[in-house]
């Protein structure tokens, strides 16, 4: 059992870490391909050195997204090979159509609008981050698509003792999906719009490069204001799907262990898993139902009773997801997503009566908001994949049934410290970076061409 | 046709194109820090392949892509029990990926220098690997009768895989040679020149020895088209070497790349139908008929492999054309 343990400990942390670089990247794609057509449409070298500023960061994100995307690719070959026979027919389509629709045009033009400044006309260059942004976000689709599948299989029959595809249409319309997919990618807006206007309000805090970052606060507010009111009206909706469909996921993020008509909302609860109770709770009388069903009234199914009925449907075991974790994770991401929507409402609001840049206090507030989409976007994912446990995919396959059975414990610990070591050296030179580029401001690059490398010794001297 | 040979083919034709492509900025990776005297030079060494490098490596992710979808079972057996293997070729890839993106970003020496070294790294180990894995799949793994690899890591590793695995890098580093012969010039060029026809030579060796222990460790010349398409291989790589010593470095890399591309298509039809060979029974070998998608799977997906494969090429292409040009130094934008 130390192998599952050790298999969902390396899954999460490199999934979690590889989506810390994901929505920045499907958010800042379409923001940096609209501050280039604003050059392009209106020929100001502003917009220009605009683009360039934040592509650069876009850039450095970017490639740590794709390096770390790379493992997941394999990973579930690697860790996960009863799953991958189990699943192979439904979640390798996707993933394959991924590379052939997405991976291959997003590393193509943006490796064409990298070196392609002075190479192409400006329409063409524009067109390729345009590409980028198109199918970066196309390729969070088709994984998200398979991901739905795990959620909420649809399309499928069992076969051969395996999950196969019978109906490819009903694996992309899957209504799980599509709560899914605009969460996420108004998720990656959110984070862009953060970034930006943070970034932007640091300049503006110190007083630098006021052109480039007055237009580029605006560009960053403006996005931030609308995903954000997006962002919970596309969360609400995935909710009340949830409700409906998903009763023991929903049951979990509200620690709802009884059956309730109406069912409160619990703000607050000191959750006891052992004893299947909570031994304190504030919440809002009726307000879960009100959420679900848009009335005061209406069933929620509790932990308890959906405990049983799952034991009648997959006989004995323990089918209750984390509680206290789905509990926290919801509220934790629904929290931050409220202060980021109130912070931006707060900031356009100041902007529109041109008083943002004297109001220190909101401008450092921006600032400081900056981990705040990066807490919500992993929290969200922690409350989406943990209170799908104990199954890999929902009433087919269990996470215990699917690892790989040839790998020993040693074999895990050392891809899980490799990779965790790995990546802790990344994020830190990645941030570095970041850092770097923040404190030198949008200046341009003229290569010196008088720089040199030490003196190395070569096999051909 | 069935379309389990379809995908057959196709999953060979992506490995191939894959070995082609980053065959050669693999062979750019490995000879960085060798070749570029200074940090001009390895600039122009790195903008060679620059905007390339990562559709390259998506030929890779697609085959990767295709296995899972259209074999599951290989795609399962082999990534597990490859592990170890491919852990180290990840952290590898991993490294060289950010590597690119982080070099020239600061202009300490120190920094750079580490960020070149990485790219080497990231490119010699995959490399590496890739023969070890690609001999392993031929020679046979011990794979019982539920599809599981029963082997450990070192299992892995024997003398023929060994030599593929030096066989693969040094064809890549001739390969990537090659490459850099058309792609740069100056000072820079006489030197690349003579690395390629210095690399040639252990690359012919190491080709050679790869041929000859096929013939004695697997049954790959059972198969007509196999043995055919291995000798062509040794023929066009002959020529390619002997193209680099009459100074045609156009056609070397030509040849070159058409010794890698026949050496896939080699494996591959010896392989044929099976894509892993058991050693312990040959019927528990993975083939197309017990390792298969279902037939609607499959129909999906070779509808989109259809439409979709020729339209990456164009753009692919594309992209070759408009950087077709040599990299110099006063070009350097990045």
């Amino acid at each position: 059992m130390e192998e599952v343990l050790l298999g969902r400990w390396q899954f999460g942390i490199t999934t979690v870490y590889h989506f810390l670089f994901v929505p920045l990247t499907l958010g800042l794609s379409v923001l940096v391909a609209i501050m280039e057509s604003m050059y392009v449409g209106t020929g100001n070298e502003l917009y220009k050195k605009m683009t360039q500023f934040w592509g650069k960061l876009f850039l450095v994100n970017f490639a740590m997204g794709v390096a770390t995307g790379i493992v997941q690719e394999f990973q579930f070959g690697m860790n996960w090979a009863e799953y991958s026979r189990f699943m192979g027919d439904i979640f390798g389509a996707p993933l394959a159509l991924e590379a052939l629709t997405a991976f291959f045009l997003e590393s193509t033009f943006l490796g064409l609008w990298i070196f392609g400044w002075d190479k192409l006309s400006k329409k063409m260059h524009l067109i390729c981050i345009w590409l980028v942004a198109f199918s970066s976000n196309l390729s969070a689709f088709w994984i998200l698509s398979a991901n739905s599948f795990m959620q909420s299989p649809v399309g499928y029959s069992l076969k051969n003792g395996r999950a196969e595809m019978v109906d490819f249409p009903a694996l992309i319309t899957n209504p799980y999906l599509w709560g899914q997919f605009p969460h996420t990618v108004l998720g990656g807006l959110v984070t862009a719009g953060v970034f930006v206007a943070a970034i932007s309000a640091y300049y503006l805090l110190k007083q630098k490069h006021l052109p480039v970052f007055r237009s580029s606060i605006k560009i960053g507010l403006s996005c931030m204001l609308i995903s954000t009111v997006l962002v919970m009206g596309t969360g609400h909706l995935q909710a009340q799907y949830l409700g409906k469909k998903q009763p023991t996921k929903m049951a979990a993020m509200e620690a709802l262990w009884e059956t309730a008509n109406p069912a409160p909302f619990a703000l607050v609860a000191v959750i006891d898993e052992a004893s299947q109770r909570n031994t304190s709770e504030v919440g809002i009388p009726g307000f879960l139902s009100m959420l679900i069903y848009d009335k005061m009234a209406g069933e929620v199914k509790g932990i308890k009773e959906l405990q049983v009925a799952a034991e009648l449907k997959y006989g004995p075991g323990n089918y209750i997801p984390p509680v206290t974790q789905s509990f926290w994770s919801f509220r934790i991401m629904v929290i931050a997503g409220l202060w980021m929507a109130a912070l931006a409402a707060l900031s356009t609001l100041l902007l529109y009566k041109n008083q943002l840049e004297t109001n220190k206090t909101v401008l450092t507030l921006l600032l400081w908001s900056l981990p705040m989409p990066y807490i919500a976007n992993s929290s969200g994912w922690i409350l989406t994949e943990g209170a799908r446990q104990p199954w890999i995919v929902v009433g087919l396959q269990k996470v215990s049934e699917a690892v790989s059975t040839n790998l020993t414990s040693a074999d895990i610990w050392i891809s899980l410290i490799g990779f965790t070591v790995l990546y802790g050296v990344l994020a830190v030179a990645a941030i570095y970076l970041v850092r770097k580029f923040v404190v030198e401001g949008p200046v341009e690059h003229t290569p010196s061409l008088s720089v040199v490398t030490k003196k190395e010794a070569t096999l051909w001297n | 046709m069935e379309l389990t040979i379809i995908w057959f083919v196709l999953v060979g034709v992506l490995f191939t194109g894959f070995f082609f492509l980053e065959g050669f900025d693999y062979g750019v990776g490995m000879l960085l820090p060798f070749l570029g005297k200074n940090d001009v030079e390895r600039r122009i060494i790195i903008n060679s392949i620059g905007p390339v490098w990562d559709g390259n490596e998506v030929w890779m992710l697609t085959a990767g892509g295709a296995l899972f979808a259209a074999f599951p079972h290989v795609y399962a057996t082999m990534f597990s029990g490859f592990y170890l293997a491919l852990f180290l070729m990840l952290m590898a890839l991993i490294v060289r990926a950010v590597s690119f993106e982080f070099r020239s970003k600061d202009q300490s020496p120190v920094w750079r220098s580490i960020w070149d070294w990485m790219i080497f790294i990231g490119s010699a180990v995959p490399a590496l690997l890739w023969g070890v894995a690609v001999t392993n799949l031929i020679k046979g793994l011990p794979i019982n009768e539920k599809m599981q690899y029963v082997g450990t890591f070192f299992d892995l590793l024997s003398p023929y895989t060994l030599v593929g695995g030096v066989a693969f890098l040094l064809v890549f580093l001739f390969h990537g040679a090659l490459f850099l012969t058309l792609k740069v010039e100056g000072e820079l060029i006489e030197r690349v020149r003579q690395v390629a026809a210095k690399v040639g030579i252990g690359a012919a060796i190491a080709f050679l020895a790869l041929v000859g222990l096929t013939y004695i460790n697997t049954d790959l010349f059972k198969s007509s088209l196999a043995g055919i398409a291995l000798w062509g291989a040794v023929v066009v790589f002959v020529l390619s070497y002997a193209l680099t010593w009459s100074w045609k470095f156009g056609w070397a890399f030509a040849m070159s790349g058409l010794a890698i591309v026949f050496t896939t298509i080699a494996f591959f039809s010896g392989l044929f139908p099976r894509l892993m060979v058991s050693s312990l029974n040959p019927n528990w070998s993975l083939t197309i008929y017990n390792a298969a998608s279902s037939a609607y799977t499959l129909k999906i997906m070779t509808f989109a492999a259809v439409v979709l494969v020729p339209i990456v090429l164009v753009y692919q292409g594309y992209t070759y054309w408009m950087f077709r040009k040599r990299v110099s130094a006063k070009h350097l934008e990045y």
